[in-house]
């Protein structure tokens, strides 16, 4: 049934267009304003060199439920996601991506990063500076849920292994510190994009959890006046991967026009357009250029949980430790 | 000499068979594609996913809440058709409009504008903060947007009985010394029995299935304002089918069981009524 749905829904985004070739990304919500700016230029580039008029189609959503759109039928080209898991999972349940996807572009696949960072009312009130200050009574914290939304897994990864660093950190003082900073949160909303508007419209909460190209995204969208970022002592470096949809361009024709699309992710224009939407880019020259909008934070990567796909069995699974610590909080 | 009975209205065979394809391509077909997926479980891994304490606890927001919609609308939905029908003043035409609203409007938009006003910084809410009651992400919050979302249900069902009932009656009742509220007991309720109870089992039904409007409300903290359907949706983000499918067939069986019961309600109180 919903093979079918995939099917009209891309037919119905399919047909209007009259282009030699066609591309279809399926990327996650925040990613919008970056392609945005990305697509025109790789059309450009690549008319210019292959002399083949491109036409890019996006569609954005949750990142798991767009690999799920995909797994059920949706003809994606290309896939960029916010979670290696997301992509893995297309690998295993619609085998329509090759395994190896991660070897076969720099850097694990990931053309740029994010970080956890923290977002407070301006002027700060709370004084809240790091993560140790989100647990005290008092202050709310807004977090996405980590069951429905990347974007709350890494803020939950984030203190825990902020926790796991500080002296004498082990893993049960780090489960303590998690159940610490959920019990301030008042609401969990679905995905990233609900925290922000609970925390910017609504005006509930102290401070807002999300990744750091989400807040110029709120700059640009509520002023910059309203808020101040606080970049922790510490984060978790979170890798956004892309891979080419082995299976549909295959099929399609366009497994050329796909690989270059993404290929021209690590090309210094795609770099500098990623930096200009807070991304942090590869390129060292670019990262340069941009150093005064990037302060240094040190960073730990998910290989701290074994990887992403051990993180997500051992804490975000139903009965995992995320669920333990749910039941242990409503208990109270 | 037996004869063929004919009915009075012909091709009662084509218009079963049409209806009986019909409901088989929309209505069974996705139906049995669920219970054929949940098969997939064994008994035991099917009970564990359907019996889980997280889950047990978002039966009660889901049913609970979805109960007290239908109720209050039951109560306010026949005020709103009575008023309607009975009564006659300006912007009549209007305010019947306004009630279909709920049906137009997609029901995430709904949520949204409900949790604006009724977060603690929006117009109802910051009202109703001093009062020390909080609306938008509490349960109460689910029951809203279920109230909202259900109210032409409970209108649309009793409109047209109300208009078809008789002033007559009533008279009649009047000048045979019955009392006002005899009345209501005696000749308008049982009257309007049967359409409150669809437009009550209307309502319910939709409440239990609604996700669009609840999610932006509900503050979905777990064990305390966590839907049912939410929980389709968290397993179906870590690629759980099976487990998506087992809580589904459960909300599917036990929402069939309660219409087929209001169902029989309202069949028995149509047959006590003599009517069929």
């Amino acid at each position: 049934m919903s093979r079918l749905l995939a099917a009209l829904l891309t037919l119905a985004l399919a047909t209007p267009v009259l282009a030699d070739t066609t591309l279809l990304n399926v990327s996650y919500d925040v990613m919008r304003d970056f392609y945005k700016d990305y697509n025109p230029a790789f059309a450009k580039y690549y008319d210019a060199r292959f002399k083949d008029k491109l036409t890019i189609q996006q569609s954005h959503g949750g990142s798991s439920k767009q690999a799920r759109a995909v797994i059920d039928g949706l003809e994606a080209d290309v896939v960029t996601m916010n979670q290696s898991t997301d992509i893995d999972a297309i690998v295993e349940k619609g085998k329509q991506i090759n395994p190896g996807w991660d070897k076969k572009l720099p850097n694990e696949a990931a053309p740029f990063s994010s970080l956890q960072v923290l977002i407070v009312r301006k002027g700060n009130p709370k004084g809240i500076k790091d993560w140790n200050d989100l647990v005290k009574p008092g202050v709310q914290v807004i977090v996405p849920n980590p069951k429905t939304s990347g974007n709350g897994r890494y803020t939950y990864l984030a203190a825990w292994g902020y926790a796991l660093k500080q002296a004498g950190g082990n893993d049960a003082k780090a489960r303590q510190f998690v159940t610490d900073v959920f019990k301030n949160v008042p609401v969990l909303d679905a995905g990233g994009r609900a925290a922000t508007t609970t925390f910017m419209q609504r005006q509930i909460g102290d401070v807002l959890v999300t990744f750091e190209n989400e807040a110029e995204m709120i700059a640009r969208e509520f002023g910059r006046g309203g808020f101040e970022v606080v970049y922790p002592s510490v984060s978790i470096d979170a890798d956004l991967p892309v891979a080419v949809v082995d299976k549909v361009v295959d099929k399609k024709g366009t497994r050329k026009a796909a690989e270059e699309y993404l290929k021209y992710l690590w090309s210094p224009e795609g770099q500098e357009i990623a930096a200009q939407n807070y991304l942090r880019p590869r390129d060292a020259g670019i990262a340069a250029k941009y150093a005064k909008q990037f302060p240094p934070v040190k960073l730990f990567g998910v290989n701290e949980f074994g990887g992403l796909a051990k993180a997500q069995k051992v804490h975000f699974d139903d009965g995992g430790i995320y669920d333990q610590i749910a039941a242990a909080i409503a208990k109270k | 000499m037996a004869f063929k009975k004919h009915s009075v209205l012909p091709g009662f065979n084509l218009s079963l068979g049409y209806t009986l394809l019909y409901l088989t391509i929309i209505v069974l077909l996705p139906l049995s594609a669920l219970l054929l997926k949940s098969s997939g479980l064994t008994a035991h891994a099917f009970w564990a996913v359907v019996t889980e304490p997280r889950v047990l606890a978002s039966y009660r927001v889901t049913f609970g809440a979805s109960l007290l919609a239908a109720l209050i609308n039951l109560f306010s939905g026949l005020l709103i058709a009575w008023v309607l029908v009975r009564y006659s003043f300006p912007a009549k035409r209007f305010i019947d409009a306004l009630v279909d609203l709920p049906f137009a409007l997609p029901t995430a938009v709904a949520g949204i504008a409900l949790a604006t006003i009724y977060a603690p910084n929006g117009s109802m809410g910051e009202l109703l903060a001093p009062l020390g009651i909080k609306v938008a992400f509490t349960p109460l919050g689910i029951v809203l947007a279920l109230t909202f979302i259900t109210l032409p249900f409970v209108v649309r069902t009793v409109q047209p009985v109300l208009q078809d009932l008789e002033v007559e009656l009533e008279e009649a009742a009047s000048s045979l010394g019955a009392t006002r509220l005899q009345i209501f007991w005696k000749v308008i309720l049982p009257t309007l029995l049967p359409a409150l109870l669809t437009g009550f089992a209307l309502a319910f039904a939709r409440a239990i299935g609604e996700y669009g409007s609840v999610i932006f409300i509900a503050g979905n903290m777990p064990y305390v304002s966590e839907i049912t359907p939410l929980m389709i949706i968290s397993k179906l983000e870590q690629y759980d089918y099976l487990g998506a499918t087992a809580i589904a067939v459960v909300m599917l069986v036990v929402s069939f069981g309660l219409l087929l019961l209001i169902n029989g309600l309202q069949w028995w109180s149509a047959k006590r009524l003599g009517r069929r």
